[in-house]
């Protein structure tokens, strides 16, 4: 894992300080609010409806034990005993005071943790696969890029006051478990035929408002170039975005309107004054960053086969775990654990203090003290043998934390809505909460196959319900709450924007709704082999507006 | 019908302005505008205890009275009155009332 050097260190010191004296000034009503409100967004304090809310960065959400046992002890001590872990790998704290924000910070830095840029018309935490380093499909990791992205954009003069927010995405592999395309840059590490390593780059992707998947402007950009040209794409955003409109501020309304080539004939000639000049990465300095992303040692452990083929036979419940949660590892004798934080009729992506605990343990008692947090909301331990699993499993079943839904319906994101949010319109974890319920049997789950169901409570998008196979959008409806669905969306490789398939849904008729389109999947699928989201491009809407809303066309 | 609402400086505790000049931890207390005048009073009144830094996020929201309690017209208010629906035992829905001293914002 990255380790902070004596910079990294005194920044990080410097900025808890800097922080705590302008929390004390504003305490003593030396300063005003609206003086004080872009002084705490830079570190990441939000004020939500019940209380501050505080958002701690997960760098490509990578955590070792020490750290997770940090997040633990701040739950426990400063805030109500639970975390939120959220869509961009970090996790949120619901009721911290605004007095006690300096000492979180202080306790976070002694783990080399901070939660400046996660907010603020910045770049924001680089978010990568959650599967990096041990992804047996991966070309190599990307997390050393992402990392050096953080570094250079961390306090970046030039790109801390860009028109709005910014958040880029690093994969390693051509299956896009990072959700590239839908990210203001993209970046997906590749090898070219000499065996180099370089960048397809994406520009323009995002969700919120105006969904809008990224365009590729550039198929190989060597991996030297990636800060030289990441600069000149800043540069032409930050000239060309709109600042006029809140709403049209983002690099995808840039481009949209710019249109692909131009946006590209601009960036290139951006980057024809920058290339090969001093942002070019050295390649001792990329080798030497990567050298902390090195995979622990990971020894021969023959012995797994058998032991997980003697587990299975000994436990249905480990098997099903196994073939929903566990991936398949680089090294054979290793597998990558999915730890659910869905639990059946939970709050998707909340952990309690014990639970993060508890996974800090297991973690380094069996991981290499390396966790993960995902994009979906649950953590991984990317580095776990075979020999092991049955262990590591046992020790979930004890937390809660072994639900075996990964990629199954009840394997839901959701935004906290407005049970917490300042800005949401609907609820989405109680949506969510009923969903889960209603579809509670594993048996029923695996027959319906992977399906990614995402729910937002406003059009901000935080539950990415865009690309959602299933998309649940909350709005406000004459005072009620009611909720749009949208088909066939998908933040892979083959990226698309969900389409709205009819009218809204109230609160006691949206699980109702989701069930009908599930049922009419289950109905029209050519065989189980054939996953929703391929049955809805093939089918189109028409079979599941009309059993949504049949009844009531003939009834008008 | 209005209340006055804010969150409160030191800790975003949700709080509401009662009719005894001082800001409650719940809503029950809050001093209800039932005409422009009064309105405007406490719109007033909470532009001057947010320059006075004891609350921020100040804003008149409408309610009703339903059997003599206040209720929010908006979700939003009454989760915002109440807590998390999710999570019962936390946020005001889950403290013993109604123990509730106010807390002075100086005016």
């Amino acid at each position: 894992m990255y380790r902070y050097d004596e910079f990294d260190h005194s920044f990080v010191q410097a900025r808890v300080a800097q922080f705590r004296d302008q929390v004390d000034r504003r305490l003593a009503g030396e300063i005003t609010e609206d003086q004080f409100r872009p002084l705490r967004l830079m570190n990441g304090v939000y004020l939500q409806l019940h209380a501050y809310m505080l958002r701690v960065a997960i760098p490509y959400g990578t955590l070792s034990s020490k750290q997770m046992r940090m997040l633990a002890h701040i739950a426990r001590t400063y805030d109500k005993g639970y975390g939120h872990f959220t869509t961009r790998q970090n996790i949120q704290y619901n009721w911290p005071a605004l007095s006690d924000m300096p000492a979180i910070l202080a306790d976070l830095a002694s783990v080399e943790m901070h939660a400046i840029q996660t907010s603020g018309n910045c770049i924001r935490n680089v978010t990568a696969d959650h599967f990096a380093g041990a992804a047996a499909d991966e070309v190599a990791d990307p997390r050393p890029y992402a990392e050096i992205l953080r570094q250079w954009s961390s306090v970046h003069p030039e790109f801390s006051y860009l028109p709005r927010k910014f958040k880029i995405a690093v994969t390693g592999a051509e299956r896009d478990r990072a959700a590239i395309q839908t990210h203001d840059i993209g970046l997906h590490l590749k090898k070219n035929e000499k065996g180099e390593f370089g960048f397809a780059v994406w520009v323009g992707g995002g969700q919120g408002r105006t969904p809008i998947i990224a365009k590729k402007i550039r198929d190989f950009l060597p991996e030297e170039h990636l800060l030289s040209y990441t600069t000149a794409i800043m540069r032409v955003y930050n000239l060309h975005g709109r600042r006029d409109n809140k709403y049209k501020a983002r690099i995808k309304i840039l481009v949209h309107e710019t249109g692909t080539e131009e946006f590209a004939r601009q960036v290139e000639a951006e980057w024809a004054t920058l290339k090969d000049g001093a942002l070019t990465l050295p390649e001792a300095d990329i080798r030497a960053i990567e050298a902390y992303f090195a995979p622990p040692a990971l020894v021969a452990r023959p012995e797994g086969d058998e032991s997980v083929k003697l587990a299975r036979l000994d436990s249905r419940s480990f098997g099903e775990w196994l073939d929903q949660n566990v991936v398949t590892h680089k090294h054979p004798d290793y597998a990558a654990v999915t730890i659910s934080l869905k639990g059946i009729g939970e709050v998707p992506g909340d952990a309690s203090d014990a639970q993060m605990d508890a996974v800090a343990d297991i973690a380094e008692a069996f991981g290499f003290g390396e966790i993960r947090v995902s994009h979906e909301q649950n953590l991984i331990l990317p580095h776990v043998a075979r020999a092991d699993l049955k262990a590591v499993y046992d020790r979930l079943v004890e937390i809660g934390f072994a639900t075996a839904n990964s990629n199954l319906i009840t394997d839901i994101i959701a935004c906290p809505g407005l049970d917490y949010c300042a800005l949401a319109n609907a609820r989405s974890i109680s949506v969510a909460q009923d969903i889960s319920l209603r579809f509670a049997s594993l048996e029923r789950q695996r027959d319906i196959g992977e399906l990614k169901l995402k729910i937002s409570g406003c059009i901000n998008a935080c539950g990415h319900h865009h690309v959602g196979h299933i998309g649940i959008l909350g709005v406000e409806k004459k005072g009620a709450e009611l909720y749009q669905v949208t088909l066939g969306g998908s933040g892979d490789e083959n990226a698309s924007i969900g389409e709205i398939i009819g009218r809204g849904f109230g609160p006691d008729e949206i699980t109702d709704a989701i069930e009908k389109i599930v049922d009419t999947y289950l109905a029209h699928r050519r065989d189980p082999s054939e996953k929703f989201l391929d049955a809805y491009r093939r089918l189109g809407p028409a079979p599941f507006k009309e059993a949504l809303y049949a009844s009531e066309a003939k009834a008008a | 019908m209005k209340i006055l609402t804010a969150n409160r400086l030191t800790d975003g505790e949700a709080v509401w302005f009662g009719s005894d000049q001082h800001w409650h931890e719940t809503i029950d207390y809050a001093e209800v505008a039932r005409d422009k005048e009064a309105e405007e009073r406490l719109e007033r009144l909470g532009k001057e205890a947010f320059a006075r830094n004891a609350v921020v996020d100040v804003d008149l929201i409408d309610v009703e009275l339903l059997g003599g309690e206040i209720r929010p017209l908006r979700l939003r208010e009454r989760i915002r009155a109440a807590g998390p629906t999710n999570r019962t035992d936390l946020g005001k829905q889950a403290r013993p009332r109604p123990a509730d001293e106010g807390f002075a914002a100086g005016i």
